[in-house]
């Protein structure tokens, strides 16, 4: 793993930003429809109109606009929200942890379970287990969210009271804001209260979202361990007389790895773009719901920022999958 | 250890779902969406709205659940002989939430900065709807500290009913420099309740005022929790994890009138929807073309099946809740043999197909317009009137209906000042009635009645103004470039633990004497 093929993959990543800030700038100039009049509504006169039109720097030509957009961005300003004001670098960052922190707790649980159920069904293959969980599997995978999560708050948040139904943490309770994650910062002011009730915000909306993944990650899990339970090395293990259970893990599993991973990085990039269903039924302040609301709104730098954003995420975490299977499998070279 | 797992899971779930509901003296406030600009000079969506007037006050204000107009930061006001000069006197002894005194150096920064463009904090805003606030002032005076005058260029009866919206809030002038274009986010005015905290998207927090100058607020907080999904909203009323729920579907009010422990207010609202006939257009020009598509339409059943009954069938172009309203007009009954025979003598084309301009977006007074639009279709082909439904994005609607470009369009509006002149003379005076950016969609051009309604911008006594509202009514029927169609009921539900909810016509509402137990 060499500095020159980390730079090299930065290099890319770059251009591909900048591919990206294109393509938005043009994508979101090319929907019909006149920004200043949406914003303003039903309800606004002509001059009203105009007035915006000029502030919003719409009666420039689009390149002055682009080249206004792109120097900016250069130097880290993703320019203001028409609808709030505020700048939206700031304004997309709280929302990002928040959703950082529920699609992270949603992966570990689609990790924890997902894997354990595929190591099981695959160790079992062909056993009511199997079946079992991979019927579970099926049905994760095709369960419309929205009605799964309304489900679950009808059952846990009314019928019976466990668990609460909307929001990060409890009225009334305030943790110290150290990294946004509300867990961690509460861990960190020792706050054991506030751990506890961000938790519980945090259990149903985790859930919620890892059921797709989690059964993915079963499936993919369970075949690629079939194949490899039946390789050469495995019977030497068994044969070396290794307990099952250090065969499994450590001599089966991690070779079975790869794909999952793979399947892993992909669903953590799109838990974080694309959690909007999620954050709208269980009132989560996160991304997903900020890019429809501001596409709706025709704010354009919000939706630049986001989009930008996103891009960054996902190829971050493909970088990170890759140097992952390094680490995994030794024979993979980054530089090839 | 599997024992030691179970217990502490137990123990997970038996702390209290939530510190939320054990707070007696908080109020929760559910609602669809989060607000934008709590700056209300600059607010344009009802979330903003809504949150803004609890901190937020004007120099006057709606009743409690009426819209007329009463005191609140002004005690009393005059007019001048000729109509052109406002002076108020201000109340006294007033703090904002940042503990600067109120006085008419505050009233005039706040208003000066959205129509004056020299004053140093114009720049800081996008100042919306300026027609609808003080773009008839031309000048501001302080005439000592606690009297100020406003100065219109002509005499502007509706002038009143403008400071009475969310439009003129008063805001503390140190904190307006020092936020700046930040203001929205950190509003400080002098309202009973003050501005806490802002969680974009989750909550905003109001406290108590403990300073006001009128009697204190009830509760200690209000949150406002941002809940998108309308059946997410439902269930955290009935579960008593919110006390009030806004904006919920029809099945979900039913639902609501049938919980005990749940309360609904419901009162007609001050908004229209209406079918706007192209009387530019030749084949509409006739007034007796118009009437018969008027009689084509049957309003009832669109209330039952798109409203389910939260509305009622409209009239005139403005809502009973509004003063000077024409009850004595008889509305064109529902009647398809009429319609065509009607058609028939104006010599109307019935090969002809008329477009049918459908929203993109639903409103409150068109909750579901495309469904509508084809209720409407259907009628007019009952009557033998061909029409193809048209559809595009709203921003390109707006613009091209502003255009003239329809035969029929759907649009409605909601009078904010709950002054006859914001529906009558901005909606179909010939004034308004030029393209491009025509308010007036029929673009109907009458002489009469826009004489009418420019007479009664100029009276200011309010029966004397009624009389020329009622005859301009009558010539708007007679005429018929629109088709009104409903006027909403507007709905609030809450927890019967809560007394004293109010309900404007508007929505909106100080919660300051709501209680809770």
């Amino acid at each position: 793993m060499t500095l020159g093929y980390i730079s090299k993959r930065l290099f890319h990543l770059a251009l591909i930003m900048f591919g990206v800030s294109v393509v938005v700038f043009l994508m979101l100039r090319m929907i019909p429809g006149d920004p200043a009049q949406l914003l303003l509504g039903e309800f606004a006169s002509p001059e009203e109109l105009a007035r915006l039109r000029e502030q919003l720097g719409l009666n420039q030509s689009l390149f002055t606009q682009f080249w206004i957009y792109i120097s900016n961005i250069v130097q880290g300003d993703m320019g203001h929200s028409v609808r709030t004001n505020a700048p939206v670098t700031g304004e997309i960052w709280v929302r990002l942890i928040a959703t950082l922190e529920l699609s992270l707790a949603a992966m570990c649980i689609a990790t924890v379970f997902g894997i354990a159920a595929g190591v099981m069904s695959a160790v079992k293959q062909h056993s009511l287990w199997d079946y079992g969980a991979m019927f579970m599997a099926l049905v994760g995978v095709s369960m419309p969210i929205f009605w799964l999560g309304l489900m679950l708050i009808y059952l846990f948040a009314v019928k019976f009271p466990l668990l609460p139904m909307m929001g990060r943490i409890s009225l009334g309770l305030e943790v110290p804001d150290v990294t946004g994650l509300m867990m961690v910062d509460a861990v960190v002011a020792g706050n054991w209260q506030s751990f506890v009730s961000a938790l519980k915000h945090l259990l149903l909306p985790a859930f919620t979202l890892a059921t797709i993944p989690m059964a993915i990650v079963a499936r993919i899990t369970r075949s690629a361990m079939l194949e490899v339970l039946n390789m050469d090395y495995v019977r030497t293990a068994r044969a070396k007389g290794m307990t099952e259970l250090v065969v499994i893990f450590r001599h089966a599993l991690r070779n079975a790895f790869l794909p999952v991973v793979t399947v892993l990085g992909l669903n953590l990039g799109l838990l974080l773009g694309g959690a909007v269903l999620t954050e709208t039924i269980f009132s989560w302040p996160g991304l997903g719901r900020y890019v429809v609301d501001s596409l709706s709104g025709r704010d354009y730098a919000a939706v630049q920022g986001c989009i930008l954003v996103f891009a960054l995420l996902m190829a971050v975490i493909n970088l990170a999958v890759d140097l992952i299977y390094v680490v995994l499998d030794p024979r993979i070279r980054v530089n090839e | 250890m599997k024992r030691l797992l179970v217990v502490l899971l137990a123990s997970l779930f038996m702390l209290p779902a939530g510190v939320l509901a054990s707070q007696a003296d908080t109020l929760i406030w559910g609602r669809g969406g989060d607000s934008v600009n709590l700056d209300l000079a600059q607010a344009t969506d009802g979330e903003s709205i809504k949150a803004g007037i609890q901190v937020l006050e004007n120099l006057v204000i709606f009743g409690k659940d009426s819209m007329d107009v009463e005191p609140q930061l002004a005690e009393s006001w005059s007019v001048s002989e000729d109509g052109l000069t406002w002076t108020f006197k201000l109340r006294k002894g007033v703090t904002f939430h940042d503990g600067e005194p109120f006085n008419a150096q505050a009233v005039y920064d706040s208003f000066a900065r959205i129509i004056d463009e020299n004053h140093p904090l114009h720049g800081y805003g996008k100042w919306r709807y300026l027609s609808l606030s003080l773009k008839p002032v031309t000048a501001i005076n302080v005439v000592d500290d606690f009297t100020i005058q406003l100065v219109t260029e002509k005499p502007y009866a509706p002038l009143l009913n403008n400071l009475a919206l969310w439009l003129c809030p008063i805001l503390s002038p140190k904190a307006m420099h020092e936020y700046k274009d930040q203001i929205g986010q950190n509003p400080v005015g002098t309202g009973p309740f003050k501005f806490v905290k802002w969680v974009k998207d989750d909550q905003i927090v109001f406290e108590r005022n403990d300073d006001y100058w009128g009697e204190k607020a009830k509760v200690k907080q209000i949150v406002l929790k941002s809940i998108p999904e309308p059946s997410a909203r439902l269930m955290a009323l009935q579960s008593g994890a919110v006390d009030i729920a806004d904006d919920l579907d029809p099945d979900s009010i039913k639902l609501v009138e049938k919980n005990s422990d749940l309360a609904i207010i419901k009162r007609p609202s001050v908004n229209v929807g209406y079918l706007a006939l192209n009387t530019q257009k030749p084949y509409l020009k006739d007034p007796k073309v118009r009437i018969g598509l008027s009689h084509a339409i049957d309003k009832n059943t669109i209330i039952q099946a798109i409203f389910q009954g939260m509305a009622i069938p409209a009239k005139n172009p403005f809502p009973p809740s509004i003063w000077g309203y024409n009850d004595a007009i008889e509305p064109y009954e529902y009647d398809p043999a009429k319609a065509t025979k009607m058609l028939k003598e104006a010599g109307f084309d019935f090969t002809r197909e008329l477009e049918l301009w459908a929203m993109p977006v639903s409103r409150a007074y068109m909750p579901d317009p495309v469904k509508t639009a084809e209720l409407i279709q259907a009628y007019l082909a009952a009557a033998g009137v061909k029409a193809k439904i048209v559809r595009m994005d709203w921003g390109t609607y707006l613009k091209k209906t502003s255009n003239g470009e329809h035969d029929m369009c759907m649009l409605g509006w909601l009078g904010g000042n709950a002054d006859p002149d914001n529906f009558l003379y901005g909606l179909l005076s010939a004034d308004t009635a030029e393209t491009p950016g025509a308010s007036n969609v029929a673009l109907w051009k009458n002489a009469e009645f826009t004489e009418l309604c420019k007479q009664a911008q100029k009276i200011f006594d309010k029966e004397e103004r009624t009389k020329k509202y009622l005859k301009a009514q009558e010539i708007a029927h007679n005429e018929s470039p629109w088709i009104p169609l409903v006027h909403t009921t507007i709905v609030r539900c809450y927890n019967k633990r809560l007394g004293n909810v109010p309900l404007r016509p508007n929505g909106l509402n100080s919660f300051q004497m709501v209680t809770k137990n």
